[in-house]
This record gives C-alpha cells, sequence and structure tokens, in this order.
C-alpha cells in the first residue's frame, strides 16, 4: 500500500501498520494482505468477491480487521463478507471503508456484511467510513449488514460516518434470538451536498431478546438525512431506538422510528428528536472562555464522540 | 475591583416599559465576598448576567479593574477573568464532565485536579468525570457541575447565582465551606447570589435588590440583622408598577 492508502486506513481504522490478530486488506478491489490465527480463519469466496471469516467456538480476546481502501477513481467495488462466529467466542471486528478520489468519476463500495452468531458469542463491530480527494467524483459507501443472533449471543455495532462521503445507504437488519442483545451506536455527521440514508430493522424474535439503537447525526450545509430505524418484539422482549440529529445551515432531516409489537409482553420504546445546538450550551462555553465557533466544535465533538 | 455606574436594563412589554435594573451603581473591591439578595423577580440574575455579558443594558456601564467591559462581548469578560455559575445550568449530550472541566481551565488536567474540583462541591469525582453532562444527572449533580466549572477557571470575579438551589443539605455544608475557603484565599472577588442565611453569613457586604434597585447595601453586621427582622423588601413604584395600577383601574 501507499501513503494515501495507508492514510486510509488510519482514518478508518486507526492502523499505522499491520494490526495484531488476525486481518484482511482489500485494496481498489483486490486483496492486498492477509493474515489468520489458529483460531480464525479467512477464505475467499470462490463465486462473488468476499470473504468468509470463520471464528472457532470459544475464541476469546481476539480481534479481525477487514478494513477496504479506495483510491482508484471511478471503481465500483461490491464485496460479500460473512462472518461466522462460533459459540461462545468473544471477537472485536473492525471493518469500514476509506475512499481517497482524485479524478471525476464516481468511486463506489457496496459492503455486505453477514454475521451468524452462536450460542452466547459476543462481537464487538467497529465500522468507519469516510471519503477524501481533490477529484470531483463522488464517494459513495451503500453498506448492508446483516445480524442473526443465536441464543444468548449478543453484538455491539459502532457505526460511524464522519466525513467526505457524498452518498450513503446504509440498511442494517438484526434477528435477536432468545436472551440476545443487539446494540447499535450509529454516528453520522454530512456537509455540503451530502445524503445520507440510514434504514435499520431490529426483530427481537426470541423470549428476554434486547434491542438498543443510539443514532446520534449531525447536518450541515446543505446536507440531506433520512433515518428509519425500526424495532420488532416478536416475543418477551425490550427494545429501545432513540434518534437525535442537530440540524445547521439549509440542512434537512428526516427521522421516521418506528416500533412495532408483536407479542403482548413486548416492551418498546421509541424517542426522536431535531433540533439546532441549543443557545444555552452555547453561552455556557462562551463564558468559559471559547468563541462561537470553538463552543459550536466542542459541542458537536463531544455530541458524535 | 468591580464598579457597576448608572446601569439600566429596560424591556419594553405590552404594559410600556419594564425596568429591570434601574440606575444601579456599586462598587466591589478586590477579594470581597458579596452577597446579593432580594426577592423574586428583583433583578439579582439580570445583574449577574450582565456582569458576564450575557445581558446588554441599555444605560451604563461596568468597569472591571479599570477596563469598561460594557461592550465587550462573553468570551471577551471569560479571558478578561469574569466567570458565571448559571442558576440553570446548560446540559449536553456527550460533553463529559471532566471535557467541562478542561475546557473551564483551558488546558488538560490530571485526574487528581478533576477530582479536586468536584470534591469541592461534594460529588465523589470518580463517579462524574467520565459522566456525560446529560439528563441523566439530577438538577443538583448538574448545579454542583456548573459550580466546579467556575471553580476550574480560577478566574478573579466569580459570580454564582443561586448556588444552593437543588442542593441536598450535606452538599451544601460543603459548598458553604467552600465558598469560606476560596473568601479565606483571598484570589477572587465573590458575587454570590442567594436567600439562604448559611451563605449570606459568608458575606463582607451584603446588596438587596428589590424591583430593579438597590434597596440597600452595606456591611453584613448593618444590613443582615434588618433582613431577619424586616421581612417585607422595600418596595418602590416602578414605571411598570403604574401602568399596572392603571390597567387595575
Amino acid at each position: 500500500m501507499d501513503k494515501t492508502q495507508w492514510k486510509l486506513l488510519k482514518e478508518i481504522a486507526d492502523l499505522e501498520k499491520t494490526p495484531q490478530g488476525a486481518y484482511n486488506f482489500r485494496v481498489d478491489g483486490q486483496l492486498d494482505d492477509r493474515r489468520t490465527t489458529e483460531h480464525i480463519d479467512i477464505v475467499s469466496k470462490t463465486d462473488k468477491p468476499g470473504i468468509d471469516i470463520l471464528v472457532k467456538p470459544g475464541t476469546k480476546n481476539e480481534s479481525v480487521h477487514i478494513p477496504v481502501v479506495l483510491s482508484q477513481t471511478g471503481l465500483h467495488d461490491v464485496v460479500y463478507n460473512d462472518f461466522y462466529i462460533g459459540e461462545g467466542a468473544e471477537v472485536d471486528i473492525v471493518a469500514g471503508c476509506g475512499i481517497h478520489n482524485s479524478g471525476c468519476e464516481t468511486s463506489q463500495h457496496d459492503g455486505i456484511h453477514v454475521f451468524h452468531i452462536g450460542k452466547g458469542a459476543k462481537v464487538r463491530y467497529v465500522e468507519r467510513h469516510y471519503g477524501e480527494g481533490p477529484g470531483t467524483g463522488e464517494n459513495v459507501l451503500n453498506p448492508r449488514t446483516e445480524v442473526y443472533l443465536e441464543e444468548g449471543a449478543s453484538i455491539t455495532m459502532e457505526m460511524t460516518q464522519i466525513r467526505g462521503v457524498d452518498s450513503t445507504v446504509r440498511d442494517t437488519v438484526c434477528v435477536v434470538g432468545p436472551g440476545g442483545e443487539c446494540v447499535i451506536n450509529e454516528k453520522l455527521l454530512t456537509d455540503g451536498a451530502q445524503r445520507a440514508e440510514s434504514n435499520m430493522e431490529i426483530v427481537l424474535d426470541g423470549a428476554e431478546a434486547t434491542g438498543r439503537v443510539v443514532s446520534r447525526s449531525v447536518a450541515k450545509g446543505e446536507s440531506v438525512q433520512l433515518f428509519r430505524p425500526c424495532m420488532t418484539g416478536k416475543a418477551k422482549s425490550f427494545g429501545h431506538v432513540q434518534c437525535d440529529s442537530i440540524i445547521m445551515d439549509r440542512a434537512k432531516i428526516k427521522s421516521v422510528p418506528a416500533i412495532d409489537a408483536q407479542d403482548l409482553d413486548a416492551q418498546l420504546i421509541h424517542e426522536a428528536a431535531i433540533g439546532r445546538i441549543a443557545g444555552d450550551q452555547i453561552l455556557k462555553l462562551l463564558t468559559l472562555g471559547l468563541t462561537e465557533e470553538e463552543a459550536e466544535e466542542k459541542i458537536l465533538e463531544g455530541f458524535l464522540r | 475591583m468591580l464598579e457597576i455606574k448608572n446601569l439600566s436594563y429596560e424591556v419594553q412589554g405590552e404594559e410600556g416599559c419594564l425596568g429591570i435594573l434601574r440606575d444601579i451603581s456599586l462598587t466591589i473591591p478586590d477579594g470581597k465576598l458579596v452577597v446579593v439578595t432580594g426577592p423574586n423577580g428583583g433583578g439579582k440574575t439580570t445583574l449577574a448576567r450582565a456582569i458576564m455579558g450575557l445581558v446588554t443594558p441599555t444605560a451604563g456601564q461596568i468597569l472591571w479593574n479599570g477596563q469598561d467591559v460594557t461592550a465587550l462581548g462573553i468570551t471577551q469578560r471569560a479571558k478578561a477573568g469574569i466567570s458565571y455559575a448559571f442558576q440553570q445550568p446548560a446540559r449536553f449530550k456527550g460533553l463529559r464532565i471532566g471535557d467541562l472541566l478542561e475546557l473551564a481551565a483551558g488546558t488538560v488536567l490530571r485526574h487528581d485536579e478533576q477530582c479536586q474540583y468536584l470534591t469541592r462541591v461534594g460529588l465523589c469525582a470518580n463517579d462524574y468525570i467520565d459522566r456525560e453532562m446529560d439528563a441523566s444527572l439530577s438538577g443538583g449533580e448538574v448545579k454542583r457541575v456548573e459550580i466546579a466549572t467556575v471553580l476550574a477557571r480560577r478566574a478573579p470575579l466569580m459570580i454564582f447565582d443561586e448556588p444552593e438551589a437543588g442542593i441536598d443539605l450535606w452538599s451544601f455544608s460543603q459548598l458553604t465551606r467552600t465558598f469560606r475557603a476560596l473568601h479565606q484565599e483571598g484570589d477572587a472577588t465573590l458575587i454570590i447570589i442567594s436567600h439562604q442565611e448559611r451563605i449570606i453569613d459568608l458575606a463582607d457586604d451584603i446588596v438587596l435588590l428589590s424591583q430593579g434597585r438597590i434597596a440597600a447595601q452595606g456591611p453584613r453586621g448593618e444590613i443582615l440583622p434588618r433582613l431577619l427582622t424586616d421581612s417585607s423588601a422595600p418596595v418602590e413604584r416602578s414605571c411598570y408598577g403604574k401602568k399596572e395600577a392603571e390597567y387595575r383601574g
């Protein structure tokens, strides 16, 4: 990988060198580098682009990094990654995509991730999306993430898109089995003429299943955001959806949270709020000696932390 | 030294002019602890906010250490050494208490320094530094964090707006000890808006504000006995009062 590609890697996965544990680097639509471990295997698919990540039952304290980097303008990269997490395993998965577009053509990455998480397994999934480059071509990222949690399995997903992505449509589906837990923390910032759409469908499909979605976003410039999180309770379960957005400039935000109870004992809550930065927050930081611009920056930084 | 000269703040209401502050003149020498007290709606908070720059007076001057700060913005006044603990503190989604203390201090703080500021307002630091300053905190907790941010600023002028509001008895004792200690250290001038006798007891001087005017001011020994025996605050007719009287016929 060249300097630009390493810089992208630093942005999306905080990597300055190859990480510990298993990893698979995909650069401009091709495998760049890979390492497997005794407990984690990574196998290229033969029928379509992508990989299978196989984590053995009982694997503890291991991580897998599978970042994707695009620096070739005009490339439309589609990749299918399937994760098979064995019973009782505890693993961190760091994904994400960084695009550097120096041309006038659209660069696009569509990552389709499917997780099969075995009984009692715990996964922490971190996905960062980032775009940059002097070109006029758009940076487009359309991820689709499907998660199937078996009994007592859990996943915490931290999905962040902070800068430089012109257009994104994010589809997330999670089916939670008995006693399972799905936690999604989504953070999104758009500016200029960027567009972002996030659709989520969490199905609580077993007794004592839990789902929590916290979505925070900031829309600046003339950007447009659309959120459609839906939590369905099909059993005695608990679900909470919270969408908070800060709107600035001439941006537009639409938030359509939905809760769908299909069982008497499904307890579902949704909250959604859109508003500008509260005046009392700015005033407080001014009294601490910050300028208005610094105050705004700190408030947004904290909000999207 | 803080000098307030003929300060007025009027707003136009439906009934005509409403004098929130009327011709206030006040001099507070360095290192003094002054308690501003008086009935609700008397102008105490407006006076404090005018000193911080949160309210723009319609007439008069505010001088801080000889510099006319009347036309300065909030940030500039903060940089000049004026600090203010809000009566109703802002809450922030995402910003942690430790972040706010560091923003207030203007520098990175060591863990023990953060602890020190929180302990001085009666909060167990380890439970709070990493907590967000959001709706999950009670009113009393938010209030104490607010005071801690002003302590962290170490500004030469500290204004506290009803610091006791919503604070439990134990924390209140801690707070009065903190104000007493700050006063004894002598590095800052303290203005505390309060109705609490135990805070008024700490004052060098007391200012009684009623209907936008200074109804009484002087050393604690002189003013406090009057406050305790005479519960009716001095009342003067305001332009609002006149209009209201006319309206009511």
